[in-house]
């Protein structure tokens, strides 16, 4: 069965694996991991500069004029209005209408609080962005998300960088089950085995950084990735066999030597 | 001239955006100006005086996932 690739707001994205800036030992890495895994999302953050250190402009490492779209994050807002201003500004610098909203005030487990990333999008949505709000994964947070106009929900599998998979899963599944959004697992996944699982389970998309950007060598981590998430999709889409209880025989029951 | 700079006080001799970004030892190309909450575009540095009390943000994008 064909992929027909995921829309989200003007753009149709043929390849499912979204990922991120962060954390690379060498910024130089991140074009090689772009075309090693085909990604054709990336996240990028907003900072006040540091005057006292030179720091580079993580832009100059995404290739320009190419599929790859810009998905600023609004990391660092503490409320929904923090937020808003933070997509407000990425928009007027140029990165375009994508925008990942991450309200985040638990700085021990880095958990999105969903109430004030509900606030933003209902906001930004409005506004025209096109929104993509990283979340716990609750069902009725996402039906409200899916009202107030998000282009896709983001559901952490695990807590950020902590490379533990699908933790989630049981709830992720509610999600995809029932949002007539695209749900984007976003969060936790540190290996491409559990970024297949997030496909075959029916996941549009999966955003991974840590695991590929802190990988001895995130090039080859990206293309595996990139694969991962191609067997996932394409398991998914030709529909998994049933499981059982007991043993059925693949070869036949009868016509054995004596 | 006492302006709040990326949270911070600051004083200094009145100047306009450009030259304050000139005097940090700043690249203009990664910068992004955002004065009393409005984003100030490259092209209107040079023609913003900075005023007393002004809050200006000097922001960029950095890696994040």
């Amino acid at each position: 069965m064909q992929d027909d690739g995921l829309k989200l707001g003007d753009v149709t994205f043929t390849n499912r694996l979204f990922t991120g800036t962060g954390k690379f030992a060498d910024n130089a890495l991140i074009p090689k991991m772009l075309a090693a895994s085909g990604s054709q999302m990336i996240t990028v953050a907003l900072r006040r500069i540091d005057t006292t250190t030179r720091s580079e402009n993580i832009l100059d490492f995404i290739p320009k004029n190419t599929n790859v779209t810009l998905l600023p994050n609004t990391s660092g807002a503490r409320t929904a209005e923090q937020a808003v201003r933070i997509a407000r500004i990425a928009r007027e610098a140029g990165c375009g209408d994508f925008i990942k909203i991450e309200v985040i005030t638990d700085m021990k487990y880095l958990m999105p609080d969903n109430w004030e990333t509900l606030k933003a999008t209902e906001v930004l949505a409005k506004e025209g962005f096109v929104v993509l709000p990283y979340v716990l994964p609750d069902l009725p947070l996402a039906k409200r998300l899916e009202s107030a106009g998000a282009a896709a929900v983001m559901p952490l599998g695990a807590p950020i960088g902590t490379n533990r998979g699908l933790e989630t899963k049981p709830l992720l599944e509610l999600l995809i089950e029932n949002c007539s959004i695209p749900v984007v697992v976003d969060a936790g996944i540190g290996r491409p085995s559990q970024a297949a699982a997030a496909m075959e389970m029916g996941a549009d998309a999966v955003l991974v950084n840590t695991a590929i950007a802190t990988a001895s060598d995130p090039e080859t981590m990206g293309q595996a990735f990139d694969l991962a998430v191609k067997a996932g999709r394409a398991a998914y889409l030709a529909e998994l066999a049933e499981e059982s209880g007991v043993a059925r025989a693949s070869s036949p029951l009868t016509g054995f030597l004596d | 001239m006492e302006i709040i700079v990326n949270g911070q006080k600051e004083t200094g001799p009145p100047c306009t955006i450009a030259a304050l970004v000139a005097r940090k030892g700043l690249t203009p190309g990664a910068l992004i100006v955002e004065l009393n909450q409005q984003i100030i575009k490259q092209e209107q540095w040079q023609a913003i005086q900075l005023k007393d009390n002004d809050r200006l943000e000097l922001l960029s994008f950095v890696g994040g996932g």
